[in-house]
């Protein structure tokens, strides 16, 4: 069974554990072992951290990393800003030994632990398409409804592609492919690939800006007549969840849930392990 | 007739030192601000950000509302026909900006929780009610859980100054 570190980050396990105990229960059905990261820290969030100080960003990511390096297992997010934080920070490490010094040191002096480069950092998705495969998922699939699904992938997932490397950035398949082998139509809707408008600091700053981006997506969304928004990040799917219940003009409401609780939906584990009670917007499919 | 601004390499340089290093690259097509989600909603020009950062425009840049409009969704970054590589632009005058003292408060709470408690969200009563009903330890297993790796964060925090930043809105 293959073994990875398990990354929490801070929205999936505080505001919609439900997402937690899906993506536990989904991993083990497929073979996948989750490992817990004691006394991991926020990734940090991107948005603000970075903004503030890169160095510091930086130096709390790697932090996180060594402790995955101590349990000799590659790191698993099921977040788009943790994978982002995470995977930029080992990237520039590991291919710039001066900043590595400067940050090794900070460790070494707050930690006695020096980040050494050897795990990489995996997003779920990507893992689920390249190592679990589509067979083993359709494999498990109990029937179930065939919904028609808004598949959002978010931006940090696939970008920067220069470096994530894991499908074309403009016209990606990957998230896509997996919704469908668990039995659900992914359904082409105008500007897919519209950031959901929550990242960089900006829901915390300017709510109305981040909202006026995140109604744009719904409206097109809707236009294409979905039953369920699919995100594979817990910030997107805030935005999304909260953000219906803020744009008070919109009179019909999409359910949103995260690709760990699709599969659940679509492999048959019992409702009340989904967490879906916190959803602002109310599942019933 | 209006003065014209003399450009100041000095700034420009900080920006590049700071992670903007392709900054010289551009040369103005705006495909960027063509691409951007934010500036559909908004006045921001993303084109006319890295244009004041080339120009070391300081004055223009650092104090301005549009730097913070900027997702970091990356879809000007993949598309740049010169490889600029914009969202580390953004980053970098950021990290000048709050330096300056524009930190928005919101953000500096955000950054200072962070700081104290290794998460940006708090853990309340009834998020410890539901992990416990779906069957998932009460406390995250994180600095939540750990003091001692709890000292740890804020030991970073310490050496790298983050708590006097957010502590003084970076004036
Ligand atoms: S797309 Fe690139 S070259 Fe064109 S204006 Fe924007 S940063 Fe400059
Ligand atoms: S990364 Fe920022 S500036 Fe670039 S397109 Fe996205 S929101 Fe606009």
């Amino acid at each position: 069974m293959a073994k990875y570190a398990f990354f929490l980050g801070c929205i999936m396990p505080l505001r919609y554990p439900g997402i937690e105990s899906s993506t536990r229960e989904v991993m083990k059905s497929l073979g996948v072992e989750l490992v817990d990261m004691q006394g991991a820290s926020c990734c940090p969030a991107p948005g603000v951290t970075r903004s503030f100080d890169q160095n510091y960003w930086m130096s709390l990511a790697a932090r996180n990393l060594t402790i995955a390096e101590k349990m000799g297992m590659d790191v698993l997010t099921i977040c788009n800003g943790c994978f982002d934080t995470l995977f930029e920070t080992a990237h520039k490490l590991n291919h710039d030994p001066e900043l590595r010094k400067k940050v090794n040191k900070t460790l070494r002096d707050a930690t006695g632990v020096e980040y050494n480069g050897t795990v990489n950092v995996r997003h779920f998705v990507e893992l689920l398409y390249r190592d679990v495969g589509l067979d083993a998922i359709k494999s498990k699939v109990k029937g179930g409804k065939n919904l028609k699904a808004a598949v959002h992938y978010g931006c940090h997932f696939l970008k920067p592609s220069n470096i994530k490397k894991i499908d074309d950035a403009e016209r990606p398949h990957v998230f896509d492919d997996i919704v469908e082998a668990a039995g659900m139509t992914s359904v082409a809707y105008k500007d897919k690939g519209m950031c959901c408008g929550a990242g960089g600091g900006v829901r915390a700053r300017t709510p109305d800006v981040a909202l006026k981006m995140t109604k744009e997506n719904l409206v097109n969304m809707q236009a294409a007549g979905v039953d369920v928004i699919v995100d594979c990040c817990p910030f997107c799917h805030l935005q999304y969840d909260v953000g219906q219940v803020q744009l008070k003009e919109l009179q019909q409401k999409i359910p949103v849930l995260h690709l760990s609780q699709l599969l659940g939906l679509a492999f048959g584990l019992e409702k009340d392990k989904l967490g879906l009670e916190v959803h602002q917007v109310k599942v019933n499919l | 007739m209006a003065e014209a601004k003399v450009p100041n390499p000095e700034f420009t340089r900080k920006v590049i030192e700071q992670g903007g290093k392709t900054v010289n690259l551009c040369f103005q097509c705006g495909t960027c601000t063509g691409s951007c989600p934010s500036g559909r909603q908004t006045a921001f020009r993303v084109r006319k950000v890295v244009r004041r950062a080339q120009l070391g425009f300081e004055e223009d840049v650092l104090p301005s509302e549009d730097l913070w409009l900027c997702t970091t969704c990356f879809t000007c970054y993949e598309r740049c026909p010169r490889g600029v590589e914009i969202v580390d632009i953004i980053m970098a005058l950021r990290n000048m900006a709050v330096r300056k003292g524009y930190m928005a408060e919101p953000h500096r709470k955000v950054a200072e929780l962070i700081s104290k408690t290794g998460h940006m969200v708090s853990l309340r009563d009834e998020d410890k009610a539901l992990r416990k009903k779906l069957g998932l330890q009460e406390t995250p297993p994180t600095v939540l859980s750990d003091p001692k790796m709890l000292e740890q964060v804020k030991k970073i925090t310490e050496l790298c100054g983050f708590d006097k930043l957010v502590a003084s809105g970076g004036k």
